[in-house]
């Protein structure tokens, strides 16, 4: 099957494109454009960009079907423009066998939606006690590893994972979260959660945990993604970090970039997400070093929860926001207020993102995997619970009109997504 | 930011949330309706008709014999059916959500719950879910706010003090985990008070507590000198020893209230406690029972209080 996408504006971040064009498709691979296509499909007027590449959704399976399924968050992912995710270990049981990891996989290549990219679980259980079976675990598929939300307290633990880790020249993708500093905290450690009072996550639980990571990096030579970067000292970390040439990249939420501890208003437990939204200083410094490239990429951290579990008191409501249909609008709205062009925008959800996980995704070009999305950056839609796909209707931007639609989105060179 | 959601869309009390976000005037309101009831807790017949007809749920979520027996009695004197649950050994531990445990109760007519939650915010995630005719007041959720109190101890300032404008309030103790000091500095801001000190150690003092309007002293000496109101908090039990304080015993060295540290506040000056007290932890017995304490009045004044925003609330 050859299918030209025509006419579209075309706009690949990786090499700077930015022009109406034409894109075809062939063999699951972008091709050079000519001969025939059995398909056409029209962009004029739209953008036409690589799939996007979320390094954190949740797909919750196995174990939290009731959250949300495979099947549910795949249609998601697609009708967000997602075309390849890493999925976090924080399943149940966790992804820590390649057993698991083998039957995730696979019932996702059945739907036949975006790419999944498991990411295993670099300790038991997440217990952060014992080492997983690293070499098992990426014969099965697992693309790095990682703790998700639980840190691991122990920095002996810690030290040999990465050491072990860096052996077989795996990445780890971790948090940097003090769980000693952070233990029952639910909020911004500042005056919101002094005044609603909730209680604090101070902003050195992330500073000391990171120094103590970029420590263990300089002693093992370990290749560190940091996940979740939350306050303006953990940018600048990251800045002298990468400074210094230590093999360290990071991300960000894309609610981070918008969200402060202000939003949390009276309560609102959409706003209980993991780690905490902090100030409006650290905002402004997330989104900035997001722009400025400190930060290597936007994530959309996508973590449904049931209608049940955040209608609780805030403390006790699941932390999470949904994602996957949110991370191209919210990536747009971040880019406009920034003042950025689409090509920078879009680098931070596609080749950037997928630099990092270590796909040729990302990118059209000739060669690459032929996942690509048409969409109207200009078009507005209403963020409502049946608007979305996902089975996790848990989002703070609820009611908000955001600019943004996906039209078309392809994977391998199959339509997978078609708006209406 | 939104509207409070205590108020309704003409600015009247709907249900008591939290003192923060209320107007002068409405507070000003509450005060003034519980002078008029202080008068009927004094007469032989200690009831007025105002509710009457009128169920109001006691919902304590969380243990309290005080508060809850307080508001009992002042429903009671406004005429009203008063149903006491204990939520603590009953439905939520055979795993029924809040919000279904306040549906089933709703199905029974209620028109006032009173509320009390272990955790910040909930009376507000109930007032968000009740039918429009019926009203929620928050007795203690978490260390977020207890409105009533602060109100009682606003109310307990006003009679020996009349005005606010010209006072120096200190609040001292265990300020972090404190849902009264936080109902209580927000209205004295609102009322005018000029001064409001908080005294502790850094340990018991919430992050950026100067964002709430108040001075911070970490010398109890220091800070009570020519304050007109002293205000001493509870030290819970389990908060005595461990990472945020050594002992007992250091901390009454520290931050207790007695005799000698007093006499450095005003010569007029009253004390007052929450309740219920630590006596030779936070305040020394000649303190508690001294010529400035005005520890019981609070607690009579608290059921005039308490009649006065259920009147108002549930006749809004």
């Amino acid at each position: 099957m050859r299918i030209l996408i025509r006419g579209g504006r075309v706009i690949d971040p990786a090499s700077k494109r930015d022009g109406i064009g034409d894109v075809f498709l062939a063999e699951g691979k972008i091709v050079e454009p000519g001969g025939n296509a059995d398909r056409t499909i029209d962009a004029s007027g739209l953008v036409v960009a690589p799939g996007l590449v979320d390094l954190s959704a949740r797909l919750r399976e196995p174990g939290d079907e009731y959250k949300a399924t495979l099947a549910s968050e795949m249609e998601a992912a697609v009708a967000g423009g997602v075309t390849s995710l890493a999925c976090a270990p924080d399943t149940d049981p966790p992804l820590d066998e390649p057993g698991l990891v083998d039957m995730l996989r696979r019932r996702a290549k059945a739907l036949a939606r975006a790419r999944v990219y498991p990411v295993g679980a670099l300790t038991r259980k997440l217990e952060g006690k014992r080492l997983t079976e690293m070499a098992e675990l990426a014969a099965a598929g697992c693309v790095a590893f990682s703790q998700a939300n639980v840190p691991i307290a122990d920095t002996q633990v810690l030290w040999r994972a990465l050491q072990y880790a860096a052996t077989f020249g795996y990445p780890v993708w971790l948090r940097a979260e003090d769980p000693w500093l952070a233990k029952d905290g639910v909020a911004h450690d500042g005056e919101v959660a002094t005044r609603l009072g909730l209680s604090g996550i101070p902003v050195f639980a992330e500073t000391i945990a990171l120094a103590t990571l970029l420590e263990l990096v300089r002693a093992t030579g370990t290749r560190l993604h940091v996940c979740r970067l939350s306050s303006a000292a953990g940018v600048e970390l990251m800045r002298a970090a990468k400074k210094e040439k230590l093999p360290v990249s990071c991300d960000v939420g894309i609610h981070h970039v918008h969200l402060s501890d202000v939003d949390l208003g009276y309560f609102d437990s959409h706003c209980r997400i993991e780690p905490p939204f902090r100030s409006r200083r650290d905002r402004e410094a997330l989104s900035r070093g997001l722009a400025d490239g400190t930060i290597d990429c936007a994530v959309s951290d996508h973590t449904p929860v049931d209608v049940d579990r955040k209608q609780m008191p805030f403390d006790e409501a699941e932390p999470g926001a949904t994602g996957l249909e949110l991370l191209l609008p919210l990536t747009l709205k971040w880019g406009e207020e920034r003042g950025l062009d689409l090509v920078e925008s879009l680098a931070r959800i596609t080749c950037e993102p997928a630099r990092v996980l270590g796909v040729p995704s990302g990118r059209i070009q000739a060669g690459a995997p032929a996942d690509v999305i048409v969409f109207d950056p200009s078009a507005p839609f209403r963020v409502t619970a049946e608007g979305l796909r996902s089975q996790g209707k848990n989002s703070p931007f609820l009611g908000h009109e955001l600019l943004g639609r996906v039209r078309t989105t392809l994977v391998a060179g199959n339509v997978v997504y078609e708006e209406r | 930011m939104q509207r409070s959601p205590q108020l309704n869309e003409k600015g009247e009390l709907q249900h008591l949330l939290s003192v923060e976000g209320l107007p002068r005037e409405i507070l000003v309101q509450i005060l003034d309706t519980a002078e008029s009831f202080v008068g009927v807790t004094e007469r032989d017949i200690k009831k007025v008709p105002l509710l009457r007809g009128k169920s109001v749920f006691n919902l304590f979520f969380e243990p309290s014999t005080r508060t809850r027996t307080t508001f009992e009695i002042a429903a009671k004197r406004l005429s009203a059916d008063v149903i006491n649950l204990n939520i603590a050994v009953s439905s939520q531990s055979k795993g029924e959500s809040l919000l279904d445990t306040v549906a089933n109760l709703s199905a029974m007519h209620a028109d006032v719950f009173v509320v009390r939650h272990a955790s910040s915010g909930a009376p507000f995630l109930i007032a968000r879910n009740v039918k429009p005719h019926e009203h929620v007041i928050n007795a203690g959720d978490g260390r977020h706010a207890h409105p009533t109190q602060g109100l009682l101890d606003l109310f307990t300032i006003r009679h020996y003090k009349k005005d606010f404008t010209r006072l120096r309030v200190a609040v001292v103790g265990d300020i972090v985990h404190s849902r009264v000091a936080r109902s209580l500095i927000h209205g004295l801001t609102t009322l005018g008070t000029p001064e409001v000190r908080v005294i502790g150690p850094q340990t018991l003092l919430p992050a950026g507590v100067e964002s709430l309007g108040v001075r911070v002293f970490h010398d109890l000496s220091e800070g009570l000198k020519g304050v007109d109101v002293v205000v001493m908090l509870r030290l819970q039990n389990e908060r005595m020893s461990g990472a945020m304080l050594p002992s007992a015993q250091e901390f009454f060295m520290t931050y207790g209230l007695t005799a000698e540290k007093l006499a450095l506040a005003h010569p007029q000056a009253i004390v007052m406690h929450p309740g219920p007290m630590n006596r030779g932890v936070e305040i020394d017995s000649s303190v508690a029972d001294g010529a400035h304490s005005v520890i019981l009045p609070q607690v009579t004044f608290g059921i005039a209080v308490r009649m006065a925003v259920m009147s108002i609330v549930a006749g809004n």
